[in-house]
């Protein structure tokens, strides 16, 4: 069985010609993964997506009408960057679109998989809410002040509608094994080969050299072993590379732990078969007793004002530490009785060499964008002429880049929830959806 | 004595999701590997990165020459403390350990 993986993620670009090449011999399905946590939690708060709308329609456009052309069913996991059903919605607008301008027809099925604040504080109380890290455990009001929470989902809910005979699928937050792997096992190949051919292909290009998230990958699925093989011929695939990939933003190179249990890679083994292509056999896969799915919600923290300053003055930069203070202390005395208590959050983000420069970021998030602005201009002004022991620069501290000085970034969100749920179904947070397009 | 970095030609740090940060060294030889993996200290680890011993994980993971440290993040990615959302550049003071 092939499969091919139409880049690293959805938007980032890849090589028609490639996918040409991919396509010049019979493709079974075509997937993509079109979101990430990488870029923190604010596109899962605001609802929009880190990734380009005009990138993604370029993206969708050849392969959409490539898919329905060779009936390989099309699986494009977490839309929009953080698959929540703002992003589903944005996404199969974007589908719809490039259907009506190419005039394609194809029956979609969507999933849906957020989960609502009631859901979590359930798993909570029921004992079926399991911390990933030490120092983040589940906190009650956290969760209730949550604005979005998705659910991770696996293979099933994908599975279940490659049984439907859809055309295009549209997940919400899905893992990113799940693209793939889902139809491997749907046609009845080894779960243990099926995710960690998955691993490697939700990345694109970036288990070939030269390496590129942004090109197509070719899997080729056999009973006993699977094989990579980059659609473009300026590629390949060696030992190194796609051994080396199961490190990549892994905790545990040997284990890839999913909602169906963990696939383990112990007695896995790689070799050149020609090349540009490598083969993998022996990656095992151990159901899990207890099934889980990784939840992930964010809430609004405030709103936040920034001005970005550089010092270049090295007595400036020794009393650095000195001023920070002086100026913090400053905005609680002077707005003692104006603002409410704990109604802002101040941060100097420095970075650079003591001895040369010391770019400054006066970082304030505010409970309202107006008290963010105020505590800014105050930061500013008062960071701007702070006197020091022994200062001969006596006209300004700060060399300020803009005209404004001061930047509204807007509303900020910080992860809420990030827990595993225990679960009865891995089916129980899915909300699937079939449609004519 | 040489500096970490001065053993690997692949030495970088990502998040493994927004919770923990993950570290691959990758080496030349399994000489150098095994080299390092014999006097890369646990506590180092803690003082450069103020972690507890107790929560930093090192996994060898020879198929590649490289070994892989994982501890939690305690600005987890996006907070109001965090500095690197992506965590890639947070290797620095595992470069510079010694050994």
């Amino acid at each position: 069985m092939k499969i091919v993986a139409l880049n690293g993620l959805l938007g980032y670009g890849y090589s028609k010609k490639a996918l040409d090449v991919a396509f010049s011999e019979k493709v079974d399905y075509l997937g993509v993964d079109a979101g990430s946590t990488d870029p923190g939690p604010y596109y899962l708060g605001s609802g929009k997506s880190f990734t380009d709308r005009g990138a993604v329609k370029r993206d969708l456009s050849f392969a959409l009408a490539k898919a329905l052309e060779h009936k390989a069913p099309f699986i494009i996991g977490t839309a929009g960057g953080a698959g929540s059903k703002e992003h589903v919605a944005w996404m199969k607008e974007i589908l719809i679109e490039v259907a009506k301008e190419q005039n394609l027809h194809f029956t979609l099925g969507t999933v849906l998989s957020d989960v609502s604040v009631d859901y979590v504080l359930k798993k909570l109380d029921g004992g079926k809410l399991i911390d990933m890290s030490s120092e983040f455990p589940a906190d009650r009001n956290a969760i209730k002040d949550s604005t979005r929470i998705v659910s991770q989902i696996g293979i099933a809910p994908i599975i279940e509608l490659l049984k439907k005979k859809v055309d295009v699928i549209v997940c919400g937050r899905a893992c990113d094994t799940a693209i793939y792997a889902a139809p491997c096992i749907y046609e009845g190949y080894s779960e243990g080969l099926a995710f960690h051919m998955a691993k490697i292909m939700e990345c694109g290009g970036m288990c070939s050299e030269p390496v590129a998230a942004a090109d197509v990958m070719q899997g080729y699925m056999y009973e006993d072993y699977f094989e990579l093989c980059p659609a473009n011929p300026i590629r390949r695939c060696t030992v190194d590379r796609v051994a080396a990939h199961t490190l990549y933003e892994q905790s545990n190179p040997y284990l890839i732990f999913e909602p169906d249990g963990v696939c383990d890679l112990t007695n896995s083994e790689f070799t050149q078969v020609n090349e540009r292509t490598v083969r993998v056999t022996g990656s095992e896969f151990r159901e899990a007793e207890e099934k889980t799915l990784k939840l992930e919600g964010v809430k609004c923290s405030g709103y936040r004002t920034i001005c970005p300053a550089t010092v270049f003055d090295p007595e400036t930069i020794a009393h650095i530490d000195e001023i920070i203070e002086t100026v913090t202390e400053f905005i609680k005395d002077n707005t003692k009785n104006t603002l409410p208590e704990n109604s802002y959050a101040i941060n100097f983000k420095l970075s650079g060499e003591k001895e040369s420069s010391l770019g400054i970021i006066m970082d304030i998030v505010g409970k309202t964008q107006e008290i963010a602005d105020m505590v800014c201009a105050l930061a500013r002004s008062r960071m701007l002429h702070c006197d020091y022991e022994g200062r001969k620069s006596s006209a300004g501290n700060l060399a300020f880049p803009f005209s404004p000085s001061d930047i509204h970034v807007g509303a900020v969100y910080e992860f809420s929830v990030f827990h595993l749920a225990k679960v009865d179904s891995l089916m129980e947070t899915s909300e699937i959806l079939i449609e004519e397009v | 004595m040489k500096k970490l970095i001065d053993y690997t030609k692949i030495l970088r740090s990502k998040n493994a999701g927004p919770l923990f940060i993950t570290f691959d060294l990758i080496f030349n030889t399994k000489e150098d590997m095994e080299y390092v993996e014999k006097r890369l200290k646990k506590s180092d680890i803690s003082k450069a990165y103020d972690i507890e011993e107790g929560k930093i994980d090192i996994i060898s993971y020879g198929v590649v020459n490289s070994i892989k440290i994982t501890f939690p993040r305690k600005n987890i990615s996006g907070s109001l403390a965090d500095n690197d959302i992506y965590g890639c550049q947070q290797h620095m003071p595992l470069a510079n350990i010694e050994v």
